[in-house]
């Protein structure tokens, strides 16, 4: 039952850690590579906060293990700016008023950045639909709705 | 909330995965999805030695056709059965089903396979996959087997699976002629288990019915399909009378557990609710409206 | 209507402006700085042992099998904190709480043991490894039983007591009882009343639940012997003081950080076990201890909220007047009485409850009680107790006006105190500073087009069709508070701001309150950029280090606007008078000779003789004429003279599917009137997140449990919180009567929409059935509990 060394890609750096099996993707990415953007808000894979991007899909990193991602590509928070600019999806939930206490934030963020790659033009009902995997306790969703839009249509102009 | 202790196994291969399996018996749990596995470890009331992890083993993804029959591979994502265009040609039911199937990271990670294997009179895809006449293949040392839908639910969290085989594929007839289906399910919020759902897939001959499968989620415990419920309808051309016999057949069948979600009344009254939409919608579709 | 929030031009971007928020920066990128973020050297971590038994004593502890297990560093329990005297402590309500179970158990999930271990995996296994043998006892889970004669008694500690921390206890389980207003008046209006109505209204037992849980991280310097705790407080003054009383540590020696905070909603205003325990760890250890609670700890340990049984009668005329108001309260406290209330308010603020409504007499009796369930009694995004007065009168209003056939909206309109009528006392003795109920009702009215949702629902009604229209109006009383009414453990309910405005023109302000998301690096800069004429942009705003900001009380009940931010307008206004001084100095004229506009003071009647904030600021660190000091820097301790008193007019219309019971909110419209307006996209911001917690309470939250005492909704499966497809579209407004007593005139806006939201909704929800003579149905409406009122009234047929 001795630590596993695994490789993975994680906002487009390589890193090897030796995890426990039983260790947690996100204990690995909030404690080993000191990623703490990325939240624990349940441990059921309830609330979303712990979303992050797995080789091209949103997935609760709660409920996956770290040895699971051996190999994986990972996006999380810290890897959706580029260069210092930010990404549409970021300024979407500022200009919009997107959060208020900012714990959902990260795990909103990253599941809305896949959700307009899958669905660049999504509806209202789409949007809602497409984040209802993520808990937000603060803003009633309608805000984030309007970050989601305004980054739909910034992306879509680029 | 954190899982005990426990090997790790990523196989490349079933072969391996049977190796694995009849080495560690008991000791051993394979991982699909991890959506129900994982929360049950972290809290701890799964405690296996080893998880062999079937995620690398590429030949049980995707969904493919076999003459008339489809065949999906026990590893395929919810999410890929939302997308593909095979079933929602020939057996839209699934798809349908799958989107209700808790949120959308969820079914990014969640497999049919598992969603079944798991026993979980609350998870949808065994009433789904029943509706859908669907046989279950599954491997072990002996070889390979295939078990009908309407006989893999032995009790609640108990199949007819051993604990030294897995599930290879689900084989789904696909629907011919003016076939309809329907997955109702009324459930208290996003992620929850359906308070009570049904399933009905069924074909039109005319304007009689000539074939018709219903069962119901989470009323029971195990899946439930309603052959009375069928049989009122079968050969027959299908009026709100009838509809309300099924649903009262599905009624009779049920035998839920009280909980949150409500008492053995409103569980069994609300099943009777679903078939009774579920048949509506599936005739509807049948009629192509 | 003013949807979104509407925009206005400023310089200065200061009150009034919709401008972007300060804080987002770090959010978006995944910079946040939350308490479990936090990585010290040499942490270890530490995890309870729970009860699983709602009532027992705990016959024996064996922490050997845990002590024994690698990685484990100690096992705390109550036998190692007695000789500290921290395996009680006090609570905020004057009563005690067990920090580890001392001989008993009073709730399931009660702390029994503390396993401190180098790891969080090694921590979760051995709390596995703790033997503990409980002999079980009879359990009291509904409140309304605690003072049977052969109740089991709860409190063994108490035993004899007949004096509580507030008065006589007239049972072992009886912890106070508290009476408002004048009962001889009211029964005699209840005598001679034509019309009298009554009704059983329960609030359900709910937790704030935000996204982040509860935890801490403690650290004592042996050497310096301070001891630095890092911990997700709403209050951190509050936790340093009762942390220095406890471990007699000096308070200048406790340095209690609160970093960012993933949402409150009242959870994290109390002091919980798991930091006493972190911080005796640290003590012992000498090694930084973090202690961060699971999901289901949280929900089944750590501050619920309501609980409330009560029951309200009116008297009234034949025209809907009311007379008279008498209510009497069943208040369930769980095992200990730890509710976050002011001193000298056992009940809160509930003597509110008479509303918006002009009432010439009142009379409110509430019975605390002990119960086998958690202790807490926060209040989940209200003030003290308000959103349960608010539910019992705007609930009342409804009875009354299906008694006599009136409209919902017109038996409101008939009671209303007139706008000519503030400032108004109630006649259970508030001083309602400010209002305009009818222009704000009207214009609710007017927006949803009341008269044709009525038409509509009766049209719906003939075809069997179920659909509601809820009617709320609400009053708040927020801003706790007037030191001569409010103090917790004897310190008054004050709150504070420093302002340092440096060289060059550009500010530092510290405050005493501590910000969950509502934005105050914003808004309170918004205050100063107004009162100051810098620019927010420049004003950097910090809360939560006590080390650095003067002493508050923090963020709940609404008082950050109204107290924290009345502080930074007044030390503000101390830094401006000190600007006027030298800007004389420095243009050779008397103070009493200039103007301000906006950035600057200038000398009457010479428009061109001015000096600039900025200017003035630079001047006060130079050579200054005899009789002032360099620097421009105040601080304010602000006791407000009285509450604000914010209110509202809500209209919500739902749909209810008569065969499984689903309610679906078809139209929710909110006016708010918070006063002076200092973010609209803030406070529109509020409102949507308030609305939707409200829609979560009416619809579906409810802490479970079985006669057992055994928890049935600790894990988001079973506690409901809606997704963004269960929340609708929500449509706000407001109207603006700013608060008279108030240095900007605002009133506080964050918890209105929850008090306003609950009673909307439930209204509405039985509404939908007042054609069929239903009066109440108790929340939550959820699917099931709705449906039993169609499968009895045969709606479904």
């Amino acid at each position: 039952m001795g630590k596993k060394l695994i490789s993975m890609t994680v906002n487009g750096q390589t890193h090897e850690v030796a995890v426990e099996p039983r260790q947690l993707l996100i204990h690995t990415l909030r404690e080993e590579l000191g990623l703490t953007g990325s939240h624990i808000g349940c441990e059921t894979s309830h609330c979303g906060a712990c979303t992050v991007d797995f080789n091209g899909e949103s997935v609760k990193s709660c409920t996956l293990l770290a040895v699971q991602a051996d190999g994986a590509d990972i996006l999380t928070v810290e890897g959706l700016a580029n260069d210092g600019v930010l990404h549409p999806v970021q300024e979407g939930f500022t200009e919009k008023h997107g959060l208020q206490c900012g714990f959902c934030t990260p795990g909103m963020m990253i599941r809305a950045y896949r959700l307009l790659q899958e669905n660049p033009n999504p509806s209202e009902e789409e949007i809602r639909t497409g984040i209802s995997g993520n808990l937000c306790r603060c803003t009633g969703y309608q805000n984030i709705v309007r970050a989601v839009q305004y980054a739909a249509e910034k992306l879509s102009a680029e | 909330m954190y899982p005990a202790k426990f090997d790790f196994h990523a196989p490349n291969s079933i072969e391996e995965v049977l190796s694995l399996l009849s080495e560690y018996g008991d000791d051993a749990k394979v991982l699909a999805g991890g959506h129900s596995l994982l929360p049950m470890m972290k809290m701890r009331f799964a405690t296996p030695q080893h998880l062999i992890d079937l995620n690398r083993i590429d030949r049980l993804r995707g969904i493919s056709q076999d003459g008339d029959t489809i065949v999906i591979g026990a590893m395929t994502t919810e999410k890929q059965i939302i997308a593909s265009d095979v079933l929602a040609m020939h057996c839209p039911l699934l798809p349908e089903a799958a989107k209700q199937i808790a949120d959308p990271q969820v079914r990014n990670r969640g497999t049919i396979g598992g969603d079944i294997c798991h026993g979980d009179p609350a998870n949808d895809q065994p009433a789904v996959t029943m509706a859908a006449d669907a046989t279950y293949v599954l491997q072990g040392p002996k070889g390979e087997r295939s078990v009908h839908s309407s006989e893999f639910f032995l009790g609640s969290f108990y199949t007819a699976m051993e604990a030294d085989e897995i599930m290879t594929s689900i084989r789904v007839p696909a629907a011919a002629g003016s076939s309809g289906s329907a997955y109702v399910k009324l459930k208290r919020k996003t992620g929850d288990w359906a308070t009570a759902a049904a399933a009905v897939q069924l074909t039109l001959d005319g304007d009689r019915c000539s074939s018709v499968r219903i069962a119901l989620t989470n009323v029971g415990a195990t899946a439930i399909r309603v052959a009375a419920a069928e049989d009122a309808l079968s050969g027959q051309v299908v009026d709100e009378a009838l509809i309300d016999a099924a649903a009262q057949h599905a009624m009779d069948a049920c035998d839920p557990t009280e909980d949150l979600r409500g008492d053995v009344e409103y569980k069994t009254k609300m099943a009777g609710e679903m078939t009774r939409r579920a048949i509506r919608q599936s005739l509807a579709r049948a009629r192509g409206q | 209507m003013a949807t979104p929030a509407e925009e206005i031009k400023d310089p200065v971007d200061g009150i009034g402006c919709s401008r972007k928020r300060k804080e987002d920066a770090r959010f978006i990128q995944g910079k946040g700085n939350y308490t479990d973020d936090l990585k010290l050297p040499g942490t270890v971590f530490g995890a309870f042992v729970r009860s699983p038994i709602a009532h027992g004593r705990v016959v024996s502890i064996n922490k050997e099998p845990a002590l024994a297990h690698p990685g484990v560093l100690a096992v705390l329990t109550a036998e190692d904190l007695a000789p500290l005297s921290l395996h009680w402590m006090p609570t905020l309500a004057g009563d005690k709480q067990m920090v580890l179970a001392d001989g008993k158990v009073c709730f399931q999930q009660q702390e029994v043991a503390f396993v401190i271990a180098e790891d969080r995996y090694v921590a979760a296994d051995a709390i596995e490894l703790v033997e503990v043998e409980y002999e079980e006892l009879p359990v009291i889970i509904d409140g309304r039983r605690a003072m049977d004669d052969d109740a089991p008694v709860i409190r063994d500690d108490l035993e004899g007591q007949t004096e509580g921390a507030h008065g006589e206890r007239i049972h072992a389980n009886h912890i106070f009882r508290w009476d408002v207003g004048d009962a001889e008046a009211t029964d005699k209006a209840f005598d001679t009343a034509p019309i009298t109505v009554s009704e059983d209204i329960s609030y359900q037992r709910v937790h704030p639940c935000p996204l982040e849980t509860c935890g801490c991280v403690s650290n004592f310097d042996k050497i310096s012997g301070e001891l630095t705790v890092y911990l997700t407080s709403q209050a951190p003054h509050v936790v340093r003081t009762v942390v220095s009383m406890l471990s007699g540590i000096a308070e200048s020696k406790v340095h209690v950080i609160a970093p960012d905070i993933g949402g409150g909603f009242g959870n994290k205003v109390g002091v919980y076990p798991g930091y006493v325990c972190a911080i005796v760890g640290s003590i012992v250890l000498g090694r930084p201890v973090k202690w961060i609670e699971s999901r289901v700890e949280n929900l089944a340990a750590t501050a619920f909220a309501r609980d409330y049984h009560m029951h309200g009668e009116i008297a009234a005329d034949e025209n809907g007047r009311i007379q008279a108001l008498r209510v009497n309260v069943l208040a369930d406290h769980g095992a200990f009485d730890a509710c976050a209330d002011p001193s000298k308010f056992p009940a809160g603020l509930f003597s509110i409850v008479t509303g918006s409504y002009d009432i010439p007499s009142a009379f409110a009796r509430v019975d605390g009680v002990y119960s086998n369930k958690a202790p807490g009694g926060v209040a989940y995004r209200c003030s003290f107790r308000v959103t349960e007065a608010s539910y019992l009168i705007e609930r009342m209003m409804d009875v009354l006006a299906h008694k006599l056939g009136v409209d919902p909206a017109e038996i409101r309109s008939r009671n209303f105190i007139k706008a000519e009528q503030f400032p108004y006392t109630s006649c259970l003795g508030w001083e309602y500073d400010s209002g305009d109920y009818h222009t704000a009702m009207n214009q609710a009215l007017e927006a949803v087009d009341y008269e044709g949702l009525r038409k509509e629902q009766a049209e719906k009604r003939a075809n069997g069709d179920l659909m509601g229209i809820g009617v709320a109006f609400f009053t708040e009383i927020v801003g706790a508070g007037p030191t001569k009414n409010c103090d917790i453990l004897g310190i008054g309910m004050i709150d504070s701001c420093e302002i340092r405005v440096h060289p060059t023109g550009s500010v530092i302000a510290r405050l005493g309150t501590k910000s969950q998301g509502q934005g105050h690096e914003t808004t309170y800069a918004q205050i100063i950029a107004t009162e100051l004429g810098i620019p927010s942009d420049d004003i950097q705003i910090e809360e939560g280090d006590t080390a650095t900001a003067p002493y508050g009380l923090g963020t709940y009940g609404s008082r950050s606007t109204p107290v924290g931010g009345a502080a930074a307008a007044r030390a503000a206004r101390k830094v401006k008078d000190k600007a006027r001084k030298i800007a004389a100095a420095m243009m050779e004229v008397s103070p009493a000779d200039l103007d301000w506009d906006t950035d600057r003071f200038i000398v009457k009647g010479l428009p061109d003789q001015s000096r600039t904030i900025k200017e003035i600021a630079m001047a006060a660190y130079q050579h200054l004429p005899e009789g002032l000091e360099q620097g421009l820097e105040a601080v304010e301790y602000y006791d407000p003279p009285n509450f604000t008193y914010p209110f509202g007019a809500y209209l919500c219309v739902v749909d209810i599917d008569r065969y499984t019971g689903e309610v679906k909110i078809r139209r929710f419209y909110a006016l708010d009137d918070c006063g002076t307006r200092i973010n609209p996209m803030i406070i529109e911001g509020q409102v949507h997140g308030g609305l939707t917690e409200a829609l979560a309470i009416a619809l579906g939250q409810e802490l479970s449990f079985d006669e057992d005492g055994n928890i049935l909704s600790a894990s988001f499966m079973d506690y409901f919180l809606p997704t963004a497809v269960e929340t609708p579209h929500w449509e706000t407004d407001f109207t603006v009567t700013p608060s008279p007593h108030h240095p900007i005139g605002a009133k506080g806006v964050g918890e209105s929409p929850n008090v306003g939201g609950v009673s909307a909704i439930s209204n509405a929800v039985i509404d939908a059935f007042a054609h069929k003579g239903v009066t109440h149905l108790q929340m939550p409406h959820t699917a099931y509990s709705v449906w039993k009122t169609i499968n009895e009234l045969g709606i479904n047929q």
